[in-house]
């Protein structure tokens, strides 16, 4: 049996579930075995709900208002004996903040082998591969395992997300037995920006040391609130303390795999890279035609970010309208 | 308190990795401290200079190698060094990792301890928050706040569209972030003490373990190979004027790229 840990916030499902399923169908089809699903937290019956029609046998509840604000540490010691109880051979999860660190804390519950942020899944035979960036993108990772359950968290946005076929899973609940755990959470502070979240983006919108200056976000800002999609930064520009730390992207900021990623005057450093060469079309805007971001574009304009993106915002308008 | 702070000899990020025949090629690589490592130490030598008893230890597990990179993480201003030293560590999985690295802090004690969130060559993200568990010891992870009170530990971390605020006791592990501080440079002064410190190496022995525990032998995962990235295609440069660029580039995304 292939299980699939649903992460949600907000009163959603994530997408990243179709994306598990889309994996686990392979994995269930040649490891044999169904395919259930688990949400945790507390009053999870609405989320339940939003997971009808996606083709999963099972969708297992653990449901407590002692889950209502649970660090992973908690969520990872309500998990780890259905898990270990319940014959699972595999065990899949978003390459999330959240399922990184959850799966973390569950594999050394259980104890097993963990692959973290798989972008692909492969096959030896019937040996599931799991394929992974190292070495920030510079090198991949055949990774296989030897013994034990089989545990991954995919990168979200790179596995295609499996349709609702329209079914029902089965509902079950799982008890939770509080246990002691060390770790509480006190407070979450959201900020309202009114913009998608990085990590969970289709499209995004990216400034680098081109900008110029903090004063000029504007027009990046704009071509992303036309597009609807998020707004990213470079390292250089966070240390400059023009943009929050929480819009980097790269290897000490965020991975992201949207759909478009605009690169606007950010010059294509390898840690930047690191952290969105797995989007699925690149364009480039900048001025310099070396900067080697070009080698990863799809799309490159040479030009004046100045110039050319609030062009590219009216012509986005028309078409938008 | 004894602050211990795990760090990784890591590759320098600016390296070039080949890959050859399946396997990471290093030669001419230059090792440094893995950088989300040093807010590790950052912070606890900021503990440590707030006053009171505290002592700040680096542990490393690596091959005899790793002792330069163990003395370099010193040299930041640390009392102590323990390297657990073994040809198999290349070879082992992050559960084995965290399984040496657990054993070894059960060996030199511990109050407090650091991680980065995750190592630079294997960006791996879970060592630290393993050896927690096999200590039964609280975390949080990818930390960007930290502030210590009467034995509680306060941290904040940044999850999807805000901060979240944990609490737990001391001892725990903390895996640390970019923004969790501004880490030093080592100074001269710094540097020549290195010498002067307990240094120490452990064998698997010593910390209670066996050729069987490590390496491949007691990993539950192993890298078949490695491949180096797929070659794009290169990409297409549009050439012209702003208004005309922006119309192709628009085109180009609708009918080649099909994603709007
Ligand atoms: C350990 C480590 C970790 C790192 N992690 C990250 C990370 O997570 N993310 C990250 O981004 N970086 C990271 N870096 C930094 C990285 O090496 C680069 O320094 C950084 O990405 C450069 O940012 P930039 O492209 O904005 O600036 P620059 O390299 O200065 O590039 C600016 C670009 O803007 C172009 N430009 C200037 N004016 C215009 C204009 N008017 N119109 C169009 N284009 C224009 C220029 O041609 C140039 O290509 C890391 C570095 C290290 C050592
Ligand atoms: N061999 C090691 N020796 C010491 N610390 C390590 C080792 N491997 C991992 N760590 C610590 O665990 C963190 C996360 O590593 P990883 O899970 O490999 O991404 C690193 O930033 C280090 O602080």
């Amino acid at each position: 049996m292939v299980l699939i840990i649903a992460e949600h916030q907000n009163g959603q499902v994530k997408k990243t579930l179709a994306e598990c399923l889309s994996a686990a169908k392979q994995l269930a089809e040649k490891l044999g075995g169904e395919i259930h699903a688990v949400l945790i937290g507390s009053s999870l019956d609405e989320l339940a709900s939003q997971i009808d029609g996606f083709a999963i046998k099972k969708l297992h509840l653990i449901d407590s208002p002692e889950l209502e604000k649970a660090t992973t540490e908690k969520q990872a010691d309500a998990l780890a004996p259905f898990v270990k109880g319940g014959e699972f051979k595999a065990v899949l999860g978003p390459a999330s903040a959240w399922g990184r660190d959850l799966t973390a804390r569950l594999a050394a519950k259980i104890p097993c082998g963990l692959a973290t942020d798989c972008t692909e899944l492969r096959w030896d035979g019937d040996k599931p591969i799991f394929y992974r960036p190292v070495y920030a993108g510079k090198a991949f990772a055949n990774v296989a395992f030897k013994n034990g359950v089989i545990m991954a968290t995919l990168r979200p946005n790179v596995f295609p997300p499996d349709e609702k076929t329209g079914e029902t899973p089965e509902k079950g609940t799982i008890t939770y037995d509080a246990g002691s755990v060390a770790s509480q959470i006190l407070d979450i502070i959201r900020k309202a920006t009114g913009r998608v979240e990085l990590t969970e983006a289709d499209i995004i919108v990216s400034g680098g040391r081109g900008i110029k200056g903090a004063e000029n976000w504007g027009i990046l800002e704009e071509l992303a609130d036309t597009l609807g999609a998020a707004l990213g930064a470079s390292r250089a520009v966070v240390d400059a303390g023009w943009i929050e730390h929480s819009h980097q992207v790269g290897q000490t900021g965020k991975t992201v795999s949207p759909k478009i990623y605009f690169a606007c005057g950010i010059s294509g450093a390898i840690q930047h890279l690191a952290g969105m060469s797995s989007s699925k079309v690149i364009v480039a805007i900048n001025n310099n035609p070396e900067a080697p971001i070009f080698k990863a574009a799809t799309f490159g304009i040479v030009g004046d970010m100045f110039k050319v993106v609030p062009i590219l915002t009216e012509e986005f308008k028309t078409i938008v309208d | 308190m004894k602050i211990v702070c795990l760090v990784k000899e890591v590759p320098d990020s600016e390296a070039k990795i080949t890959v050859e025949n399946g396997k990471i090629k290093e030669t001419g690589v230059k090792f440094i401290v893995n950088p989300y490592d040093e807010y590790g130490i950052e912070e606890a030598l900021k503990i440590k200079e707030a006053g009171g008893e505290h002592q700040v230890f680096i542990l490393t597990f690596g091959t005899e190698r790793a002792k330069k990179v163990m003395e370099s993480a010193m040299a930041l201003g640390a009392d102590e060094g323990f390297l657990v030293a073994d040809g198999s560590a290349p070879d082992c999985d992050s559960h084995t990792t965290a399984k040496v690295l657990a054993a070894a802090l059960n060996k030199i004690g511990f109050d407090m301890i650091f991680c980065g969130k995750q190592a630079i060559d294997d960006d791996s993200s879970q060592v630290g928050v393993r050896v927690a568990e096999m200590l039964s010891l609280g975390h949080a992870s990818v930390v960007n706040k930290f502030e210590l009170t009467d034995g509680k530990v306060k941290v904040e971390r940044q999850i999807q569209g805000g901060q979240e605020v944990i609490e737990m006791p001391v001892p725990c592990v903390i895996t640390c972030q970019k923004g969790l501080n501004d880490p030093r440079y080592p100074s001269l002064k710094n540097i020549m003490a290195v010498k002067k410190k307990p240094r120490t190496v452990f064998t698997l022995d010593d910390i209670g373990l066996s050729a069987d525990d490590v390496g491949v032998n007691g990993s539950f995962v192993e890298v078949t190979k490695f491949e180096p990235p797929l070659e794009k295609a290169p990409g297409r440069v549009i050439e012209g004027e702003p208004e005309d660029t922006a119309k192709e580039l628009i085109r180009s995304l609708r009918e080649e790229a099909k994603v709007i």
